[in-house]
């Protein structure tokens, strides 16, 4: 079918037009088909028994997100845990931050009363997985290789492998990359940037995006700040200037130190979503 | 390198969109890119020479329009443009602000025979 009259055409093999191609379908010619041998405006009463052949510049209108299809899925993984009562958390960082450390210790505290799943992205290795795995939860691991982020396609894999509990918490730990998992939605709930006190405490501002798309920022080895320069309320102001609606908490993986607050947010989040 | 992925979805958009209205070849493809859009246009103009081999849009001229960022005080109502994610409302100094244009990434059209 001709994309800008509606025309058939015997050559074609697709019929099927796809709903945001239709709503920009340009009647007018305006838009370079003037070479097009029948150049009726609106009146379609007319057959097309001539042989019409596409050998003509066309433009074809499309306004489509880039990333719609990745959206798309992502909505679909949301449906999915909502379906089930899982609350899907994307931890995000630099790498070395901690978010496997802050996982085992999590789970090895909580995991009597709360199920928990996970899956881990990195781009080679089985390291972490094979961590997690020695606390007794279900996880999976994906390599993406070449890949600096996991994406909605992947999450939708990997869910599939897993054999998630209703009623659960579904950890993903995304590539360590302040960069690009920011721009990939998976389907969270919600997304966990972790910085840790051993990095610049401007890493809000200059890894915004990342900052701006989370919903809380776990500040990780307080243990350490008698140690290193690092000006906590620095920090936050400026991740707060990225994003006002930014939560915050301290904690220490390994002492436990402040580690009661997550465990507070994670059963209030999960007992909004389960 | 999420220009890469960004680049591998532009050319799976055009070409679907193309070989639904039977076209054989693209000639041109419009992108329009955001500059909070969090792509970097040069990494994805790169990531774009490896993305379109062996594909419909392999000689396709590439056009990347760039759309300046346009954005709203929540404190004070005013209009302004900022330079990034982290700018500050000219007038009341907030950094609370709505971003109205700048983070779009879109392919807009395709040109094909």
């Amino acid at each position: 079918m001709c994309d800008t009259c509606g025309c058939n055409d015997s050559n074609s093999e697709y019929t099927i037009i796809k709903p945001e191609d239709i709503g920009n379908r340009n009647d007018s010619n305006a838009h370079g088909h003037d070479s097009h041998e029948h150049k009726h405006m609106d009146e379609h009463d007319h057959t097309h028994a001539h042989n019409h052949s596409h050998d003509h510049n066309r433009k074809i209108e499309i306004e489509q997100d880039v990333l719609y299809k990745n959206n798309l899925l992502a909505e679909r993984n949301r449906g999915y845990f909502q379906a089930k009562n899982i609350l899907a958390l994307n931890l995000v960082s630099s790498p070395g931050s901690g978010k496997t450390t802050i996982l085992e210790k999590t789970i090895k505290d909580l995991s009597k009363n709360i199920a928990f799943s996970v899956i881990e992205g990195d781009q080679q290795s089985m390291n972490d997985a094979s961590r997690i795995k020695a606390t007794g939860v279900p996880v999976v691991q994906i390599n993406t290789g070449f890949g600096c982020h996991l994406d909605a396609e992947m999450i939708n894999s990997a869910v599939k492998e897993l054999k998630i509990n209703d009623n659960s918490i579904l950890m993903i730990e995304n590539v360590g990359n302040l960069v690009c998992p920011a721009l990939f939605d998976l389907g969270e709930n919600f997304r966990v940037v972790i910085i840790s006190v051993t990095e610049g405490e401007d890493k809000p501002l200059k890894y915004p995006y990342m900052f701006q798309s989370s919903n809380l920022c776990v500040i990780n080895k307080i243990d350490l700040l008698p140690y290193v320069e690092f000006d906590i309320d620095k920090t936050r102001e400026y991740a707060l200037r990225v994003n006002h609606h930014l939560q915050f908490i301290e904690l220490s993986a390994k002492t436990g130190q402040g580690i009661d607050k997550w465990y507070n947010w994670l059963k209030k989040m999960s007992n909004k979503t389960i | 390198m999420h220009e890469f992925s960004i680049a591998l979805n532009i050319v799976d958009i055009a070409s679907k969109t193309a070989t639904d209205a039977s076209a054989t070849k693209i000639n041109e493809v419009e992108i329009e890119v955001g500059i909070l859009s969090g792509v970097v246009i040069e990494a994805l103009e790169f990531a774009l020479e490896s993305a379109v081999k062996n594909t419909l849009l392999e000689n396709a001229k590439i056009i990347i329009n760039r759309i300046k960022a346009r954005a709203k005080c929540n404190n004070c109502n005013t209009e302004f443009k900022p330079s990034d994610l982290i700018a500050k409302c000219p007038v009341c100094s907030s950094f609370d602000f709505e971003i109205i244009n700048g983070r779009e990434l879109r392919v807009k059209s395709i040109n094909v025979d």
